[in-house]
């Protein structure tokens, strides 16, 4: 017998190596052809402390946690009360166990979970050089049936610089973990590797988001680091040099989102990111970017609100402030990426997006994606890249009017070094020959045609993805989509037939689009992560929602699980 | 417009830096004079008006990019010298000016002011100092007398130490800070072009008079002096001459040899190989 996913949590405090083992274990499954998942978590501590590498793996790619976790595996107990929400167990789960760390504490043995004893740190202390994680790491890969091939090669490629001897002693501490699990007979051997297909990446949601921008063309980033966010920026820097774009570290976020413009301003597109303390910083400078009409990206990786909140856990409570935060009528686009994947393709089309329309888009990620990483297909290849609208025959009689009332609404651009483009582009409402203006016409004018662009553009397929058929449907965005999704099969898999739109153009809304989207439909439930549940509000604003309409909303921190959404649906039906 | 100057050929003249953009300022607003001195450095200089651009925040005197007839951007309050180091950073051909107030600059724009001045990217920042909130209509700005008691929103004044601009632009590292008065237009665009001309982030102080809301700065006429001294390429040197100065001398108190900042090089690697690292 075999199963089709497992989940485990690799735990321990600082120096125990858990993330590490985790992050091997994921590759390991990855070089055999497995697809899978690994967030992390840790305490408030900067180094050190408690800390859990949270895995899941199965022969097909993984859209969100497990329901529970099969294998909890534990190098020592430090303060693991602190985060044990974040470890559901069932009877079914196993807990491995190192005797000489003292009992499984009780909110853990509580759940009933079949305990089995490994003496980790004894097997580990025999072993010149030894380490408790590759003890683990052996143990977790023979109850899963991890080929040591796979194995191998994530220790060629991590210790092969240290030496024989580090890889020696990675290799028997492995050997001893796997030999004491191999009889356990536990019935947790993940089925076959499925290794046909395309090339497999292996990538977070922040990385993807980051290389999202550098596709689109962006050759400028201003950056304030900020978690959940800092990744993107960490990993833009030495790329966007690779690609001869520039990073500057700001003083600020205000700097940053500034410097963005400036830098747009003058023709070449940027890029920014942040998490909700820094959007509330920018969002005055977002609305010069739609005033001014200059193209402007910023990845907002959404966590825990409001305030500081819980800056290392997800939530999708960002929403109303990208969508509402700007003052005056603001019109910007607002994009979600749907997995942590599609990170790559949202960024890059609104990258696109905000420089066809000239104006600031804002891609709502969250903790969630962007600090977990994933094994995923190689993403297909998009086709959206930066192409702002340039003004063209410049040197004629006719004064150059940059905010010119185009049919589409979209005004040619002439950027600095063009001669007879010079205007002054500002944020003061203006006249279509860019001179400040406070004259009413002017005003309706300017708000019409900034409105019209971005409504009257067609965005094609990419609005939503939009799965199955049948009477009821899950509406949500961004990370509740992966939950989502495996709810949806697990219906279908039972015989319901349940649809699945995920919408990633949060803003501007496609009523006709969702109207096609759940034609025929009779149930709606709206899924997503927040206290106050924004997003339903939102649909329910700007959309006439078919039939019954039910709203699975929770907050942060704790992930949401196939098995709350599937067990909302089933209550529905 | 032909920008090299010989015996023959007339270069540009200040009247091809302004827009036919009539100013909103105050009738003897001290910012004509300085508006008149910035075409005169841009003639002098005889910059090409389409790689020139300027930048400004908000205020009275951030209404300059209108009245010329370069590339501008009007942005918001406080961020102009963020966004005008946006602009330079990433197209470091082009001429990059920033226009201000003092409370734009250093009130709400204080701290882009420090890093501005600690990153030394090379453009030149003008500030047009009146010590009043003037398009807000009169209130107390950073260098505002702590006794000031004209603003209803400070009527026993505003109780606090003003600062000092440019032992503020030193303190935090600028590379070249001089200050001109606005009553001279022929200086204050001496000044410019030896701002511009000096490599890294220039700070040039101009006491500008709002003569709406502080009439009696129109008496600055006879209380500036020359400051008396040859630059000095010496931050310490320079620092020690503005603290024995009254805030009224003029003159170009540091032209610096620091650096400036300008990051980024050619492309090495195409995107393609890029994404080769991702692979499993
Ligand atoms: C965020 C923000 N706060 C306040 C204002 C209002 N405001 C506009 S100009 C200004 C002060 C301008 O003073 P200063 O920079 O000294 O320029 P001046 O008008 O004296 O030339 C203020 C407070 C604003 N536009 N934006
Ligand atoms: S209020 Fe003062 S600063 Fe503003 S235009 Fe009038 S005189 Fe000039």
């Amino acid at each position: 017998m075999t199963v089709d996913s497992v989940t485990i949590a690799l735990v321990g405090s600082g120096g125990a190596g858990a993330m590490t083992a985790g992050q091997m274990l994921l590759d390991a499954a990855a070089n055999v052809g497995w697809y899978g998942l690994m967030s992390r978590t840790t305490g408030p501590q900067i180094r050190g402390g408690e800390a859990a590498a949270l895995v899941r793996l199965s022969p097909t790619p993984v859209h969100g946690p497990g329901d529970r976790f099969d294998i909890i595996i534990a190098f020592d107990w430090q303060n693991v009360e602190r985060f044990a929400a974040e470890l559901p167990l069932s009877e079914k789960s196993v807990i491995i166990t190192d005797p000489s760390q003292g009992e499984v504490p009780a909110v853990l043995a509580a759940s009933g979970a079949k305990q089995v004893e490994l003496p980790i740190k004894d097997l580990a202390g025999r072993i010149p050089g030894g380490r408790v994680n590759m003890v683990g790491l052996g143990a977790v890969a023979a109850i899963v049936g991890l080929p040591r091939a796979g194995i191998d090669a994530v220790i060629q490629k991590a210790l092969g610089k240290k030496g024989d001897a580090a890889i020696q002693a990675s290799n028997a501490g492995i050997d001893a973990g796997s030999k004491e699990a191999a009889g356990w007979n536990l019935g947790l051997e993940l089925a076959a590797p499925n290794k046909e297909g395309a090339t497999r990446w292996n990538i977070s949601g922040n990385e993807a988001a980051g290389l999202g921008a550098l596709k689109g063309g962006v050759k400028f980033c201003a950056a304030y680091p900020i978690t959940p966010a800092t990744e993107i920026l960490e990993w833009l820097a030495p790329n966007l040099a690779k690609t001869g774009g520039k990073l500057v570290q700001a003083e600020d976020e205000l700097a940053s989102i500034a410097m963005c413009l400036g830098a747009s301003f003058s023709g070449v597109p940027s890029i920014t990111a942040t998490a909700g303390p820094g959007l509330s910083l920018m969002t005055e400078c977002i609305g010069l970017g739609v005033a001014s009409e200059t193209p402007v990206v910023i990845v907002d990786v959404q966590r825990g609100g409001p305030s500081t909140g819980i800056p290392t856990k997800s939530e999708q409570s960002d929403l109303n402030i990208a969508v509402y935060g700007l003052h005056g009528d603001a019109p910007h686009l607002v994009v979600g990426p749907t997995s942590i994947g599609d990170c790559l393709f949202t960024t890059q089309w609104a990258v696109h997006l905000a420089e066809a329309l000239q104006t600031p888009a804002i891609v709502l990620s969250d903790q969630a994606m962007g600090q977990s990483r994933a094994i995923i297909d190689k993403p297909a290849d998009a086709p959206h890249k930066a192409n702002r609208l340039l003004a063209t025959d410049l040197g004629g009689e006719a004064k150059y009017k940059r905010y010119a009332d185009t049919e589409s609404g979209v005004s040619p651009a002439a950027i600095p070094g063009m001669p007879g483009g010079e205007h002054t582009a500002d944020g003061l409402e203006h006249a279509e020959n860019a001179l400040p203006s406070s004259q009413a016409s002017d005003h309706q004018k300017q708000l019409d045609k900034r409105l019209r662009k971005l409504t009257s553009h067609d965005y094609g397929d990419a609005w939503a993805d939009i799965e199955g058929e049948g009477e009821i449907a899950v509406v949500t965005w961004g990370s509740a989509t992966g939950p989502s999704r495996e709810a949806v099969r697990r219906l279908e898999a039972a015989g319901t037939k349940a649809r699945l739109v995920a919408i990633r153009l949060i803003s501007p809304v496609q009523p006709a689009k969702l109207a096609a989207a759940l034609d025929g439909v009779s149930k709606v439930l709206v899924v997503e992560q927040t206290h106050g549940a924004q997003f339903h509000k939102y649909l329910r604003g700007h959309y006439d929602l078919p039939g019954a309409v039910s709203v699975f909303s929770r907050p942060g921190p704790l992930p949401i699980r196939a098995r709350e959404v599937h067990e909302t649906l089933l209550s529905l039906i | 417009m032909d920008t090299h100057l010989t015996d023959d050929v007339v270069g540009p003249l200040p009247g091809d830096y302004k827009s036919d953009v009539k100013p909103i300022w105050c009738p003897g607003c001290g910012d004509y004079s300085v508006l008149a001195g910035i075409t005169r450095a841009m003639a002098t200089m005889g910059l090409e008006r389409h790689d020139t651009v300027v930048v400004s925040g908000i205020g009275c005197s951030s209404r300059i990019p209108a009245y010329t007839s370069v590339y501008g951007y009007h942005t918001v309050h406080g961020r102009s010298l963020a966004v005008a180091s946006g602009v330079k950073l990433a197209r470091p051909e082009l001429n990059v000016l920033i226009f201000g107030g003092d409370g734009d600059g250093f009130s709400i724009g204080g701290n882009h002011f420090l890093h501005a001045c600690r990153r030394n990217v090379d453009m030149t920042y003008i500030v047009m100092d009146n010590q009043v909130y003037g398009m807000t209509k009169g209130q107390a700005s950073p260098t505002t007398e702590a006794d000031w008691c004209e603003s209803k929103l400070t009527p026993e004044g505003p109780g606090v130490n003003p600062i000092q601009p440019v032992a503020l632009a030193l303190a935090c590292g600028a590379n070249f800070v001089a200050r001109g008065f606005s009553n001279n237009p022929n200086e204050v665009a001496r000044l410019i072009v030896e701002g511009v001309k000096h490599p890294g982030f220039s700070v040039i102080h101009i006491l500008s008079p709002c003569v709406t809301f502080r009439p009696e700065q129109r008496g600055w006429k006879s209380t500036v002096h020359p400051y008396g001294r040859e630059p000095t390429d010496d931050p310490n040197e320079a620092m020690r001459a503005v603290l024995e100065d009254d805030g009224f001398g003029l003159g170009i108190f540091l032209a610096g040899n620091r650096r400036p900042f300008q990051p980024g090089s050619a492309a090495t690697h195409s995107i393609a190989q890029i994404e080769e690292g991702f692979a499993v």
